[in-house]
């Protein structure tokens, strides 16, 4: 990667053993500040577990996991709630709130970490509510949404108090190429007006090529490949084509 | 070679379990009194907790303490001593079987169902939105529960005593023709203050092991549906056994 981008987070023989398997075998990834990069490759292969390392859910086994300049593993929780503050999840499952309805989900983070006053909850919710296409839904409980439905209340809550890095975990998975369109149009939107840094874990290709700046391959337990979303797809190395063209719907051999 | 292979794993893997439970208890402890205080989480639990058991225990207090009054009715008859019907019926419930039948119904009743709500928490995400967020999920989800249970069991258990001794006193006196006055000053003259104190603490420590347990239980559930399955039975069954575990401990030290 071009040493003038800065570098937001970055992982250095990052090893994670889950039970008995080991799941990452040492990963170097720089992701750079300000921009959607996306982690692509075969399922079960630990994409899930990165973005949980990158927001301290888990811990590496060995190897470091630098975020903003701050090594993760060498913080205490109070620390690490602090750093947490630049982040949002949007969860494979959206993980909204059950027992709240959309409103209050969104409402959740400012209610309980910015002390904002009610008034303006009662002005900023709506607001992006509405700008992710759920306007007047806000009275309705997760139980009763749709799946894009519930992407789009999980977006707005990861998006309400304007975070620096929104880690988006498999954001299309389980809905329809249409829907999934939608999330992905809506995620590019969205990081047009709020300038966040995105970390993406996908398999949705074709799709995430125009959306992300960066596409990164993860493969046996290791990045394989990275680089800029245009090149990627025009790559060389065959064990990346490969993978691009099957799931693309294209035999392999023919491109 | 195998057979002991297998047991030693037995063994190891329960000292794992009752480590981690502990820590789990103690983490708990630490997060307590650290601001904020959420009461109206905690209101919302006792009511869960509290209320919404008061008609289980109000009905299995009532069938208690009836057969419990014609059982000693035709015991003690044999001495010719149904007068002494009531502290008898007052003694057993206040000592042993209110605490102990009370927190079991409480355990079948709210435990189940908090493992149910904080094992579908962990499926779904929902716990680890919460850390995202930065927000402690044991101070957020568990110790409000764990307040609720310590306020609540000890109510309860005055529940069932009153109620039960209200049962033998229908059955003993209205139906097999016991003295009212007998049943009564019986009561009073038998039941010293140390049997109420005993009973207080005895629910004061199942209503921490309801909670605890099925906390427990429910933080980490497996990731599937057959895992939250497995854990509200194992919540059950562990709370169950400790109460009556630690009923007997605790009455040799009291008695």
């Amino acid at each position: 990667m071009s040493a003038s981008l800065p570098i937001i987070i970055k992982l250095e023989g990052v090893e994670k053993t889950l039970g008995e398997q080991p799941v990452l075998k040492g990963i170097n990834l720089d992701i750079p500040k300000g921009h959607i990069t996306t982690i692509i490759g075969p399922s079960g292969e630990g994409k899930s577990v990165m973005l949980k390392l990158i927001i301290g859910l888990m811990r590496p086994d060995r190897g470091k996991v630098i975020v903003d300049g701050t090594d993760l593993a060498r913080i205490n929780d109070r620390e690490l709630n602090d750093i947490r503050k630049k982040f949002a999840m949007l969860f494979q499952s959206a993980a909204l709130f059950d027992s709240m309805n959309v409103f209050d989900n969104v409402a959740f983070p400012l209610r309980e970490k910015r002390m904002v006053a009610e008034q303006e909850i009662s002005r900023w919710v709506p607001e992006m509510l509405g700008r992710v296409g759920l306007g007047n839904m806000g009275h309705k409980f997760p139980a009763e949404l749709s799946g894009g439905m519930k992407k789009r209340a999980g977006l707005a809550r990861a998006l309400v108090t304007g975070p620096e890095i929104i880690l988006f975990d498999e954001p299309t998975t389980g809905l329809d190429p249409l829907m999934a369109h939608a999330i992905h149009d809506l995620i590019l939107a969205m990081h047009k007006t709020f300038r966040f840094t995105g970390i993406m874990v996908s398999h949705e290709i074709p799709e995430i090529f125009p959306i992300s700046d960066w596409v990164a391959m993860l493969k046996n337990g290791k990045i394989i490949a990275m680089s800029p979303s245009g090149e990627f797809r025009r790559t060389s190395d065959p064990i990346v084509r490969e993978f691009i063209s099957v799931n693309n719907g294209i035999h392999p051999t023919s491109g | 070679m195998m057979l002991t292979q297998r047991i030693g794993k037995r063994v190891l893997s329960l000292i794992e379990e009752m480590g981690a439970m502990f820590v789990f208890l103690m983490r708990t402890f630490g997060w307590l009194f650290r601001p904020p205080v959420r009461i109206v989480q905690i209101i919302k639990q006792v009511h869960f907790v509290g209320f919404k058991s008061s008609f289980v225990v109000i009905l299995t207090a009532l069938f208690t303490g009836m057969v419990l009054a014609l059982q000693g009715y035709y015991s003690l008859r044999k001495f010719g001593s149904e007068g002494l019907l009531g502290s008898a019926v007052a003694l057993s419930m206040i000592r042993e079987l209110g605490p102990v039948l009370a927190s079991l119904m409480v355990t079948a009743r709210a435990g189940s169902a908090m493992t149910a709500e904080i094992g579908i928490m962990r499926i779904t995400e929902q716990i680890d939105a919460l850390e995202t967020m930065a927000i402690n999920s044991l101070q957020y989800l568990i110790t409000p529960k764990v307040v609720a249970s310590l306020l609540s069991v000890p109510l309860l258990v005055a529940l069932f005593d009153v109620v039960g001794i209200w049962g033998g006193y229908l059955v003993g006196v209205k139906l097999l023709g016991v003295s009212g006055g007998a049943y009564w000053s019986s009561i009073e003259s038998a039941v010293e203050w140390k049997d109420v104190y005993g009973g207080i603490l005895k629910s004061i420590s199942f209503g921490l092991i309801i909670s605890w347990v099925a906390c427990y239980k429910g933080y980490f559930t497996r990731m599937s549906a057959e895992g939250l399955g497995k854990a509200t039975t194992e919540s059950v069954v562990l709370a169950s056994v400790l109460i009556l575990v630690w009923d007997y401990f605790l009455t040799s030290v009291l008695l």
